[in-house]
């Protein structure tokens, strides 16, 4: 007996909307495996994981403000994904637009600037992405250079930019030395939502953004065109879509959203520019992206589960003594049962009597 | 010792990791799969590696340990893609992501701990001859086995039948499907193969490169070597090329910096990153002209209609 993958003649609804809670039910199971193996009780492990960061006033506003950046990444990525183009790179991205927008606050700093820094600020990032995304857009699209690699090169460099510019010539000269820019004016502050909390405007942008992209994708010509070169490329080029400047746009739009959502954090809970600005946001908006199912209102739900397991992997590290990668593992797997899951909406597997050989005997 | 002798050594070192995560994936890539996952596959393999190493004491175990991580999360990845036709650049994304996070999770107790290294080569006369006998006869089993690797490789590849069978699958599995071929099967293997490639690669850095583990330590080793696979258009010889040229080019950005010339070290350690991006620009520029040998159906899943 073995197994065959089967095209469905049709795709289920319950199928897509079961699919990401199935995958979220093996995580769990396979979380409560390994907690086992690490010698915690599974029960009181994952309720550390998942329950009790929602009890608590303080954890659930972490939560949102965690949620911000991975939401504003995710929509812009599942936007490329569903084009069937590769970037991997917003982590750099979201790098570039942290330093492009820093630069307004670092320059105005201590001045009489008005009101007018913060927006100013939150455009630049957001140019800064995009441009900086355009690199290996353009590089596919002109030279044919893979977009994934180039993409994923330039975080690393990105990284570095940012690491010179607060240890030289952005650094704080009253920092102790700091490798940080000095706290940034409250005019080059993203204000908080409510009154000394940490939850701040940037988490209504995130709302407004997944807002936008939701319309894009399903009411405008734009996001039809994506939609249909991602889907089948060759039907695509006889509507006369232009797959190159899908590819651009795709780019565009999500390395201003990813370059947006560095800048919030920056001009927001972070407050200055500083080395290790992004717990890896960039990479966990891409599970965020396939959870979401690379639709906006997915990736807004998407974007606070795993959210959830950021805090609750930084709860699980105190209560329980577990390394904090346990959350990237954790999300690893998840990625992976989101995709197997993903599969089963598309084919269905059958199990099939050991076949072939009773046919040969036969003749 | 001679300055171009030492910096010779250090390429050489520099240069090995590479050769072996990639040499891995050009056999995966010429069945046709796309595995994105060599830098959480490598860096699986320098945690798994290095662990065995240090209780066992022995480099040999830590390099199967290393091998045997790489292949078992490319066997995940191959469930995947292979079983369940999941696309194969979301998967390979999903492997580094885990690799990492496994690799953290793994190594953190050995963090700050020292094994010893791996041991190199000494041939009474010949190790100690002048200029070449370090770089010739003074090698670890790593460096040895990466040559040999990729000789065996270039050979499979062109002179065995196996090697026509896997290059016919990765360009056209329906044909070699229709001729009775076992596409996925062959596919596994070369999975598998790469994956066990990889983490090889990666015990290397953490058995031999530098005797002890660091949490992502492999540094986007794993996305050069993928970048070098094109570089090298899916050849063997050009491969080898390539790695020692990126590893020349590494070796020398730490020289420059040792040398302070000035330039910002930051920018210095930049260079192979934007190389790769300017490697990749210029040979895809040239494809087609450089006579490439990029498989007709990489990265697309198969599924026999039986």
């Amino acid at each position: 007996m073995h197994l065959v993958l089967e095209r469905r003649a049709e795709r289920s609804l319950l199928a897509a909307l079961g699919s990401p809670l199935l995958a979220i039910a093996l995580t769990l199971a396979t979380m409560a495996i390994l907690f086992a193996l690490l010698g915690k009780n599974p029960v009181a492990a994952l309720g550390v994981y998942f329950v009790e960061p929602l009890t608590d006033a303080y954890t659930l506003q972490e939560i949102a403000v965690k949620a911000t950046p991975l939401v504003m990444i995710a929509v812009g990525l599942a936007l490329c994904y569903v084009a069937n183009v590769w970037n991997i790179g917003a982590e750099g991205q979201f790098i570039i637009g942290a330093v492009a927008g820093s630069w307004l606050a670092v320059r105005t700093q201590g001045t009489d600037a008005g009101a007018w820094v913060l927006p100013a600020m939150l455009l630049l990032g957001a140019l800064g992405g995009a441009l900086y995304a355009m690199i290996p857009a353009i590089c596919r699209v002109r030279f044919g250079a893979s977009e994934i690699l180039v993409s994923l090169m330039l975080v690393y460099v990105a990284d570095l930019l940012m690491d010179y510019l607060v240890r030289g010539p952005w650094r704080d000269p009253h920092g102790l030395n700091f490798p940080t820019t000095a706290e940034f004016d409250p005019v080059a502050t993203v204000p908080a939502l409510i009154e000394g909390s940490r939850l701040h405007a940037g988490a209504i942008l995130a709302l407004i953004v997944v807002l936008l992209a939701s319309v894009l994708l399903g009411r405008m010509l734009a996001g039809f065109e994506i939609r249909v070169v991602g889907a089948a490329p060759k039907a695509a080029a006889f509507a006369g879509f232009d797959a190159r400047r899908v590819v651009l746009f795709c780019f565009a739009v999500s390395g201003a959203l990813a370059g947006l959502a560095g800048i919030i954090e920056v001009a927001g809970p972070i407050g200055h520019l500083q080395p290790g600005i992004s717990p890896g946001y960039g990479f966990t908006a891409i599970i965020v992206a396939f959870l979401g199912r690379l639709n906006p209102l997915g990736v807004l739900v998407a974007g606070l589960f795993l959210a959830l397991t950021v805090i609750g992997g930084e709860g699980a590290q105190i209560a329980l003594k577990v390394p904090l990668d346990l959350t990237k593992v954790f999300q690893g797997i998840l990625l992976f049962y989101v995709l197997a899951c993903d599969s089963l909406i598309v084919h269905r597997i059958r199990f099939v009597a050991a076949p072939r050989r009773s046919a040969h005997e036969h003749a | 010792m001679s300055m171009l002798e030492a910096i010779t050594l250090s390429v050489i070192a520099a240069s090995t990791p590479l050769l072996l995560a990639a040499a891995g994936e050009l056999m995966v890539e010429r069945s046709g799969v796309l595995n994105l996952g060599v830098e959480g596959m490598m860096i699986l393999g320098a945690a798994c590696g290095f662990a065995a190493a240090w209780f066992t004491g022995s480099t040999l175990v830590g390099a199967l340990a290393g091998t045997l991580a790489g292949a078992t999360l490319a066997l995940v990845f191959a469930l995947l893609t292979l079983g369940l036709a999941v696309n194969q650049v979301a998967t390979g994304l999903a492997l580094t992501i885990l690799g990492v996070g496994l690799s953290g999770l793994i190594g953190a107790g050995f963090v700050g701990q020292r094994i010893e290294q791996a041991p190199a080569l000494y041939l009474p006369v010949l190790t100690e001859l002048p200029g070449v006998g370090r770089i010739l006869f003074g090698q670890d089993a790593f460096v040895y086995s990466s040559v040999a690797l990729l000789i065996g490789i270039r050979r499979f590849l062109y002179r065995s039948r196996a090697g026509l069978a896997l290059r016919a699958i990765g360009d056209n599995p329906t044909s070699a499907h229709a001729l009775g071929y076992p596409v996925l099967r062959v596919r596994l293997l070369a999975t598998l193969f790469g994956g066990a490639c990889a983490g090889l690669g990666g015990a290397y850095l953490s058995l031999a490169y530098t005797p002890f583990f660091v949490p992502g330590m492999t540094a986007g080793r794993g996305w050069i070597a993928l970048a070098l696979v094109v570089f090298a258009s899916w050849r063997p010889l050009r491969l080898v090329a390539g790695a020692y040229l990126f590893g020349a080019v590494s070796i020398l950005q730490l020289h420059a910096q040792g040398h302070g010339l000035g330039i910002p070290s930051q920018l210095m350690s930049s260079l192979p990153y934007l190389a790769t991006v300017l490697v990749l620009v210029l040979i895809s520029r040239t494809r087609g002209t450089a006579g490439s040998a990029a498989p007709a159906s990489l990265g697309t899943a198969f599924v026999p209609d039986r």
